[in-house]
């Protein structure tokens, strides 16, 4: 090769390295279930946290690049995804995480390398609480958020004596316990609780014969991904509908599931962070956003991702461009977005934001949501959090 | 509430009909395990694809029509699984088999996924039996009652066959030494394809039935698998009556362990098989004496 050509190449290379240091390369570990049972609701996170990405990205002058690993939705393998991504991979910054089990085994990891974190679904109360650290910012819920609202909400609307279900394991006690101390502090009784053994109740029957006669006016239930299905369809198909209306947080009928619940879903009151027939210019056009690519409604899981990305992108905008910066301006994100106005709470990183009271009515194409309140922004107790200082 | 007879009769149903979702798949892997002495940890996952098949030709064809083709759907991808892997593995031991067929399970898992997605799906109750009927005063859906002929019609149908006709004879006698009865003539190995076609189908008839009450998920194979399982060991390996009596207990364990021990309704079923095992560990009814 003659002296000038490699001279050209030369330049040529420096020229395109000087091109790529120029824009920000920020590396994102993505880390959600794609397989075991949260797949779907990986999938739909991705698919928002993409979108949000290719919608605000472009203005931040930066170029981000996603590197995609399956928890499968279990603690040790997440930890080890988690390692590789931080490690090997050495992101920037990671996003996701669906099961609270995998954010308490990766909560170490994470805080101890200084590696910020952005929760895209898991609600579990201490990760925001004893278990906060600077370094994780949750822009999804907390399981009490959800809850607490609805305990004072049911006995404003006459509701004073509850059955309530939930499956047994944190996520299900955490929110029981959020809405009952809300609920009998309203001044109302909760007749019996049931908590059904975990991923291994199929037939709710059994259980829903017991609460048609515990003279409860109402049930108040918290089931999500298949078993919110069985549970909606079995409540109608025993017709508990007509004399024990159902309450609960909005995983039960989540727009993820409403398709498969079809008409027993409809009469159904829940509280959630979000539902896509929210009314303001955001939502809108994320929605048809989303359902363009998609080809379905989004999910409060999707509207998660969404977010997620949109925080990473607005923390970009504000200068952060390593592991470090991020951290910092990771919690200081705000924005006005499909879910209305959100922050994060600097005494535990946990999100305030308002949460929706809706009804399940039919609508053209299957069962849709009609918002009846929006109930203000309650910011969660800190909850033994001592939250340490960047240095 | 637990002297009044109303709550006997609701949690009977429910308990029964447990029993007769379990009975359809555990009947099919007994008899198979009886017969060829093979340990198909599969069959689960037919279960998953016979509601997967309900679920998709339900929505073009109506319900009737996926509890149809469901089972047809089904037994072919048994005749695919015995001339594919099956009949190879016949003689392989029983170790062999366990691995094989646990592999299937999440072969076939990732492959419901890639089909169909991670999304739960849903089947219909067909309009005739969308609605309740009043049994001994007691308002009980009637697409259960329906779960609950189904089941019995097929105990009945299958206890015919087994104890009457010339082809159920030959069954019993592969069950109780295949060797002898090959030696009197009958083709064993095509009777065990013919049983084994049979039991796919019949777990594909249990996951169209269970669509509708539950929900179609690509791990709900798995789920059933455990309690499949726990059936067919209290009631005895390779029996009718076994799979018979075994869904029965299991039923009213976990229906009434629900009800009148919540904190226990887990554990419950394992003590009983625990107990099983230690004073009759062939189970209640083994088909070889």
């Amino acid at each position: 090769m003659s002296r000038i050509v490699k001279r050209a190449a030369a330049i040529a290379i420096a020229a395109a390295t000087a091109a790529q240091a120029q824009a920000e390369d920020i590396k994102v570990g993505l880390l959600l279930p794609f397989s075991g049972v949260y797949a779907a609701l990986g999938e739909e996170i991705e698919a928002g946290f993409r979108l949000g990405l290719d919608s605000f990205g472009a203005d931040s002058g930066a170029t981000f690049e996603i590197l995609r690993e399956d928890s499968e939705a279990s603690p040790p393998v997440g930890l080890a995804k988690t390692r590789k991504l931080i490690m090997q991979d050495r992101v920037d910054v990671m996003a996701g995480v669906v099961s609270s089990g995998v954010l308490a085994a990766i909560r170490d990891v994470v805080d101890g390398a200084k590696v910020p974190l952005i929760v895209a679904n898991a609600g579990n109360d201490e990760a925001t609480g004893k278990a906060c650290s600077p370094y994780i910012t949750r822009i999804s819920f907390s399981n009490a958020q959800l809850n607490r609202p609805m305990g004072k909400y049911l006995v404003d609307h006459g509701v004073t004596k509850v059955v309530t279900f939930a499956p047994d394991y944190a996520a299900g006690q955490q929110m029981m316990k959020a809405f009952g101390d809300a609920f009998v502090a309203a001044g109302g009784e909760i007749v019996a609780q049931e908590f059904t053994p975990f991923q291994k109740t199929q037939d709710f029957g059994p259980y829903l014969a017991k609460a048609k006669t515990s003279g409860a006016q109402a049930v108040y239930a918290f089931y999500a991904g298949s078993e919110a299905i069985a549970f909606v369809k079995q409540y109608d198909s025993f017709g508990m509908k007509e004399a024990l209306p159902l309450y609960g947080p909005g995983f039960l009928n989540s727009q993820l599931y409403v398709g498969a619940q079809g008409a027993a879903a409809q009469g159904i009151v829940t509280a959630l962070h979000y539902v896509p027939t929210i009314d303001n210019a955001a939502n809108k056009a994320f929605v048809a956003a989303f359902t363009a690519q998609a080809g379905h409604l989004p999910s409060e899981y999707a509207v998660q991702g969404y977010d997620a990305a949109r925080a990473l992108v607005e923390a970009v905008k504000s200068g952060a461009t390593d592991r470090e910066s991020l951290a910092a301006a990771l919690p200081r994100t705000s924005f006005d977005g499909p879910r209305g106005k959100t922050a994060i709470d600097p005494a535990t990183n946990n999100i305030m934001q308002p949460i929706y009271v809706y009804d399940t009515v039919a609508g053209p194409d299957g069962p849709t949501q009609k918002v009846l309140a929006q109930l203000p922004v309650e910011v969660d107790p800190v909850n033994g959090c001592e939250m340490a200082t960047l240095n | 509430m637990q002297g009044d007879l109303g709550f006997w009769v609701l949690q009977g149903l429910n308990a029964l009909q447990l029993s007769m979702l379990l009975f359809l798949l555990s009947v099919g892997l007994t008899v198979i395990f009886g017969l060829m002495h093979f340990v198909n940890l599969a069959h689960g996952a037919l279960y998953a694809f016979g509601a997967y098949a309900a679920a998709t030709a339900g929505a073009a064809l109506g319900f009737w029509g996926g509890l149809l083709i469901a089972p047809l759907a089904v037994a072919a991808l048994g005749v695919l699984l015995y001339l594919g892997c099956i009949r190879r593995m016949r003689r392989a031991g029983p170790m062999a088999q366990v691995l094989v067929t646990f592999g299937l399970i999440f072969v076939m898992l990732d492959l419901t996924r890639i089909v169909w997605g991670a999304q739960a799906l849903s089947a219909p109750v067909p309009a005739v039996l969308d609605g309740r009927v009043a049994v001994l005063g007691v308002e009980y859906p009637a697409y259960r009652l329906f779960v609950i002929a189904l089941g019995l019609a097929i105990w009945g149908a299958l206890a015919l066959v087994l104890n009457r006709t010339q082809i159920g004879a030959m069954i019993r006698a592969g069950v109780d030494n295949d060797q002898m009865a090959a030696c009197m003539g009958i083709d064993v190995e095509r009777m065990f394809f013919v049983v084994f076609c049979v039991g796919c189908a019949l777990a594909g008839l249990a996951g169209a039935v269970a669509a509708p009450i539950l929900s179609v998920t690509p791990d709900m194979g798995l789920q059933i698998l455990v309690p499949t399982l726990i059936v067919i060991v209290i009631g005895g390996l390779g029996s009718l009556n076994g799979a018979v009596a075994g869904s029965l207990i299991y039923g009213a364990v976990q229906t009434f362990g629900a009800v009148l021990f919540p904190q226990l309704a887990s554990i419950l079923i394992y003590g009983l098989l625990a107990a099983v095992l230690i004073l009759r560990p062939a189970g209640l009814f083994p088909a070889r004496g």
